[in-house]
């Protein structure tokens, strides 16, 4: 059975700055996969290149099998592919319960039906509030966004990617900048993810990716450094190196 | 499912619901007729620009799309029914058809380059396209009859039975019937599915195509909707008035609707017709008191909107109407 998600010789430069190097990854079913590296290590870059936000300067990527690597990003994503954003992007006017349903109503082809009563849409409404209540926003889901707290607006990111019904979801730092005191839920939410679901994530804080994590890729300069087991990569001396610094002799 | 703690599919519901203001600006627009049986001309106007504002309103207020160009469809719309009309077709609702039709063609083939653009870009595509139908207008005398407008228009009764006659009486009730059949369909739109994806689109068009949603889809459906509308208001006006000329198309129009739209507030549904009407209004006072300095105190009132009511008068009353709600009695 082919990947979730696959690429092949994945490059992408900027002028002579060369963000992403010759990628070949392989992301399976139902896989818990964390690409970790430092600062500047392209690891947004190659998330973007994933979800058809930028184009690629060679390779492919492959979602379920298919080619995706010209396929615009709403496309990539009503085939599959969800993902979070590193920096909120929700809609900061709409409440989650109006955010969320515009999701499930485009995953039931109605998003752009302009005749009939959103109200009457009682399906939608439904799933939607069953959404939020199981990422724990049912009681702030008729709040404008921007008015919730940081941690429930990063709940919020990962509800609108699951409204899509994906195959296979991409986290881009799904815990950055939330504090100590609203990470429960957070932690509660990514742990409660179907186990069908392939996740792959960016993270910085070491104990959710060794808590979440059955394999870690670790990109450096747009490269691939290591992939393997928490414990491999944990082990690795190269990674140690890059996350510590070069030994002193 | 009914949420017992929260009422989620009252909230939409809630949303969409009739309020006695609604009801009450209606009403106030019939008894306008009765009260100001001298002013027929000025209120249908203020119809039909409204109409064209709350057009306006759609793409921008709802779709965050904007637009120095609107006057391109309204444009559109009035010289496809003035057209139908100085060329023998003079039965009026299917001039308005044709207008609305016309209009939103060159809605549909111009939203294709429209929907790549944000800012000024756009605001300076949008603008390009109303300077060159102006100008093709223009040029295209024999056809348009330039500023001298269309000779031979002729306009039939409505249904065969309302005469269009001098005082405006028939074209004040067919603007009023057209703007609120027009307005039904944009508050079915703005309380839709789609509605919803709007405001989604107009929120952040970077998260969008991340739920799946297309960008281009969305922006070129409401753009040549609005199209559509803004030239039903442009083919009621020139049945209304019965000229047109290539002033339909000036960039003034353009900036107008802009204005009366910020005026009113925009978002709101409203905003274009109760901006259309202060804007109307005012024009017709400061004329009397100063002809050639009347867009002198339109500038200063829509500074002062701007800086003191960022939401427009209906956002201003809106807040008021809240801070009044909250104090205790």
């Amino acid at each position: 059975m082919s990947a979730a998600l696959q690429t092949a010789g994945l490059c992408k430069s900027f002028g002579a700055l060369a963000v992403a190097q010759n990628i070949d990854f392989t992301l399976p079913h139902g896989a818990r996969h964390a690409l970790i590296g430092p600062n500047g290590a392209g690891k947004t870059t190659f998330i973007n290149l994933l979800t058809g936000m930028l184009t690629p300067s060679a390779g492919t990527v492959s979602l379920l099998g298919q080619d995706i690597t010209k396929m615009r990003a709403h496309l990539r994503v009503q085939r599959g592919l969800a993902r979070t954003f590193q920096i909120n992007t929700l809609f900061p006017a709409l409440t989650p319960l109006e955010a969320v349903t515009v999701a499930i109503c485009q995953r039931r082809s109605t998003a752009y039906d302009w005749l009939a009563r959103l109200s009457k849409r009682r399906d939608a409404i439904d799933e939607t509030y069953a959404l939020l209540q199981s990422v724990g926003l049912a009681e702030d889901c008729l709040r404008p966004t921007k008015e919730l707290p940081y941690g429930k607006q990063r709940l919020l990111e990962i509800a609108l990617a699951l409204a899509c019904k994906p195959k296979v979801l991409l986290l881009d730092e799904p815990a950055a900048g939330v504090p100590r005191g609203e990470s429960d839920d957070l932690f509660a939410a990514i742990a409660g993810l179907p186990d069908d679901l392939a996740i792959l994530f960016i993270e910085h804080d070491m104990e959710l990716v060794f808590r979440f994590a059955r394999r870690i890729t670790v990109l450096v300069g747009g490269k691939i450094l290591r992939e393997g087991s928490p414990a491999e990569i944990a082990d690795d001396p190269q990674v140690q190196t890059v996350y510590l610094g070069s030994p002193r002799h | 499912m009914s949420h017992s703690a929260i009422d989620t599919h009252g909230f939409f519901r809630r949303q969409a619901a009739w309020r006695w203001p609604e009801a009450l600006f209606w009403l106030a627009l019939v008894a306008a007729y009765f009260i100001f049986p001298g002013n027929l001309v000025l209120i249908s106007r203020i119809l039909v620009l409204g109409l064209f504002a709350l057009s306006l309103d759609l793409i921008l207020g709802y779709g965050g799309i904007v637009s120095l160009g609107h006057a391109a469809f309204f444009g559109m719309g009035a010289y496809a029914a003035g057209l139908l009309s100085a060329h023998g077709w003079s039965e009026p609702l299917s001039g308005l058809l044709v207008a609305a039709a016309a209009a939103g063609l060159l809605g549909l083939a111009t939203s294709f380059v429209v929907v790549r653009l944000h800012g000024i870009a756009l605001l300076m595509v949008t603008m390009g396209i109303a300077l060159v139908l102006h100008e093709i207008a223009q040029k295209a005398r024999d056809i348009t009859g330039g500023d001298d407008g269309l000779q031979g228009i002729a306009v039939a009764p409505i249904l065969g039975l309302f005469r269009f006659d001098l005082y405006g009486h028939t074209g004040f009730w067919y603007s009023l019937i057209v703007a609120f059949l027009c307005f039904l369909v944009a508050r079915r739109i703005v309380h839709s599915p789609f509605g919803l994806t709007l405001q989604a689109l107009r929120e952040n068009t970077r998260r969008l195509p991340a739920i799946g949603v297309s960008v281009g889809r969305a922006s070129a459906t409401i753009y040549t909707i609005a199209a559509m509308l803004a030239g039903i208001a442009g083919g009621l006006l020139m049945q209304t008035t019965q000229q047109v000329s290539v002033e339909v198309l000036a960039f003034e129009r353009s900036a107008e609707v802009l204005v009366m739209l910020i005026l009113g507030g925009a978002g709101r549904l409203y905003g274009g017709l109760i901006g259309a009407a202060v804007f109307l209004v005012l024009r017709d006072r400061f004329a009397d008191l100063s002809p050639q300095y009347w867009y002198f105190w339109i500038g200063l009132i829509l500074v002062a909107v701007v800086l003191f009511a960022r939401n427009g008068l209906l956002g201003a009353f809106d807040a008021i109407m809240r801070r009044l709600r909250r104090s205790p009695s």
